[in-house]
């Protein structure tokens, strides 16, 4: 599904990205971890075509390389991303920001049904539609950010720590979610600093530090090597 | 004070509200605009020239007012479009600087362009016959042209308001202007959304000239203390509300309908101190978002 071979990224003058390749196999839940300023988040930010200095491949579907095209034609490709720091629209009803992850979407047209559908998955959201979506509590609007990338049904999607600094129990309910979203076909490349809880629901996993890719593994493996998780993702 | 009755007083409401609507048509492209794209557009005084230079053009070649006020604004938009596209559009990206000067020397060459082809001197625009005269509107007569003025005004600010509020493509533009990013990961080419708004904004610029110029002279150098009066409005109403743009405007305009009629001497000030009284106590603007400059 997504295949990134030897990708660089750069902020200004700043060598961020330092020859990174790595692969998610359609159907997979795959984890990128790392400790803080590893280079996650920038990783996936230039998969998504936001960093304006890159350089590499990166593969995607049947698309080719798309490392060159614009953020809005990924989307078109079927890529969906949940940036870190969630980005719902503040000042917008639930309703709207829903409404957002669609308005490009050919599924436009069926609005009203895609809504309902996602209503019905996300509980949390279904009574709050009309609510201004700032009022609700940062993990609501996690489930928001997510509901609303996946309204359009990407082939694949990237979330950026998306259980960071939320209530538990919503955190259960999240990852319950990611594993139906697996079962319904959907590939997933996640980065967390709940290592743990990102391993278990993983098929495998990628350590980086520094710019670069450190390890590889099966999710299984790494659960058990406590020596490479306390070097690579302790703060 | 003699003479001066509520009957005076109301009518002369309705003279700032007047007044008021071609400020507003000015500053909700100007707003807009920079809401959007972070652009300063100094331009926007020029692109208001041109629109009441057009309409002369058109009532020239049609003879028809009507006609000339649904072309005037279109054409006006086109230019914006062009503007846009190959001259704003390869400065995004480097600071907020680039594009004001540039569009600073455009408005200067605009204005030079229409000197060659019409020269120094005013050129007349008539009202059109349907709408000379003055009506009563219950507490004396009014000119009818400034009531279809009004009129036209507020159509197109609810126009403008129900494609923001009520259509996808406004839901497009309300969260493009707090969070572009977002909004191209979900699908959207944002370019194509600036281009429109900035056609937009200097199209309804086009709109305030051809309908300012039955009541002012239609002179090259029209476009410069307006572009300063919109500035005024704008910052009054905070820049990047279209709601602010709408409200500010007419406040302003009423205020100098009053300042006028009251202390003649001193109406020209009156914006200047509106506006400073408001920044003394919301910097932001009436409607203003805090931190929106950066
Ligand atoms: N906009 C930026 N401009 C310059 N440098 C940046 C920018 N964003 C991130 N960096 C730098 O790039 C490096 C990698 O940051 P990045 O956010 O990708 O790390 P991360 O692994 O996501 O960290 P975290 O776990 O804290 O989210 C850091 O050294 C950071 O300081
Ligand atoms: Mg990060």
């Amino acid at each position: 599904m997504l295949t990134v071979e030897n990708l660089h990224a750069w902020y200004d003058h700043s060598h961020i990205i330092q020859g990174i390749s790595l692969t998610v196999n359609t159907g997979e839940i795959v984890s990128v971890i790392g400790r803080n300023g590893a280079g996650k988040t920038t990783t996936l930010r230039t998969v998504m075509g936001l960093v304006a200095k890159r350089k590499g491949r990166v593969g995607f579907d049947d698309q080719g390389d798309i490392l060159m095209e614009s953020t809005h034609a990924r989307y078109h490709h079927g890529l969906g991303y949940v940036p870190e720091d969630r980005r719902i629209v503040p000042a917008l009803t639930v309703r709207e920001n829903l409404r957002l992850g669609l308005v490009a979407s050919a599924l436009k047209g069926q609005e009203e049904a895609v809504i309902d559908r996602i209503a019905e998955t996300f509980p949390r959201l279904k009574e709050r539609l009309n609510q201004v979506a700032e009022t609700m509590s940062g993990g609501e609007q996690q489930m928001l950010a997510i509901a609303r990338a996946t309204a359009s049904e990407p082939k694949m999607i990237m979330l950026d720590e998306p259980s960071e600094g939320i209530m538990p129990v919503l955190v259960d309910e999240m990852f319950d979610l990611f594993i139906r979203l697996k079962d319904q076909g959907t590939t997933i490349l996640l980065v967390e600093q709940n290592v743990e809880r990102a391993l278990g629901i993983s098929d495998r996993a990628y350590i980086m530090d520094q710019g670069v890719i450190v390890h590889e593994a099966p999710a299984a493996d790494l659960l058990e090597n406590k020596e490479i998780q306390d070097r690579y993702c302790s703060v | 004070m003699s003479g001066i009755t509520p009957d005076l007083l109301a009518l002369q409401l309705f003279t700032g509200l007047a007044l008021g609507s071609v400020f507003v048509l000015l500053a909700v492209g100007l707003s807009l605009i920079f809401g959007l794209l972070t652009v300063v557009n100094f331009a926007h005084g020029a692109f208001y020239m041109v629109g009441a230079y057009v309409g002369v053009f058109l009532l020239g070649l049609t003879g028809n007012f009507w006609i000339s006020l649904v072309f005037a604004p279109i054409l006006v938009g086109t230019l914006g479009l062009a503007v846009e596209r190959f001259l704003v559009r390869p400065l995004y990206g480097r600071g907020i600087d680039y594009p004001l000067l540039l569009t600073f020397g455009l408005g200067l060459v605009l204005v030079e362009l229409v000197r060659i082809l019409y020269g120094l001197e005013g050129v007349p625009f008539d009202t059109p016959p349907l709408l000379r005269g003055a009506v009563d509107i219950g507490i004396g007569y009014f000119p009818l042209y400034r009531l279809f003025l009004i009129a036209v005004t507020a159509l197109l600010v609810l126009a403008l308001w129900l494609f923001i509020e009520r259509t996808s493509y406004g839901l497009i533009i309300r969260a493009g202007a707090r969070d572009p990013e977002i909004v191209r990961v979900l699908g959207v080419d944002i370019s194509r959304v600036w281009l429109i708004v900035f056609a937009i904004g200097t199209g309804v610029a086009g709109l305030a000239g051809i309908l300012s110029a039955p009541m002012r002279s239609v002179i090259p150098d029209m476009g410069s203390t307006v572009l300063v009066e919109a500035f005024v409005v704008t910052v009054v109403g905070g820049m990047g509300s279209l709601i602010g743009a709408v409200v500010a405007g007419l406040l302003v305009g009423v205020v100098v309908a009053f300042t006028s009629l009251f202390w003649p001497d001193f109406s020209d000030l009156s914006m200047f101190v509106l506006m400073a009284a408001v920044l003394l106590i919301r910097p932001q603007g009436l409607f203003g978002q805090k931190g929106l400059m950066g």
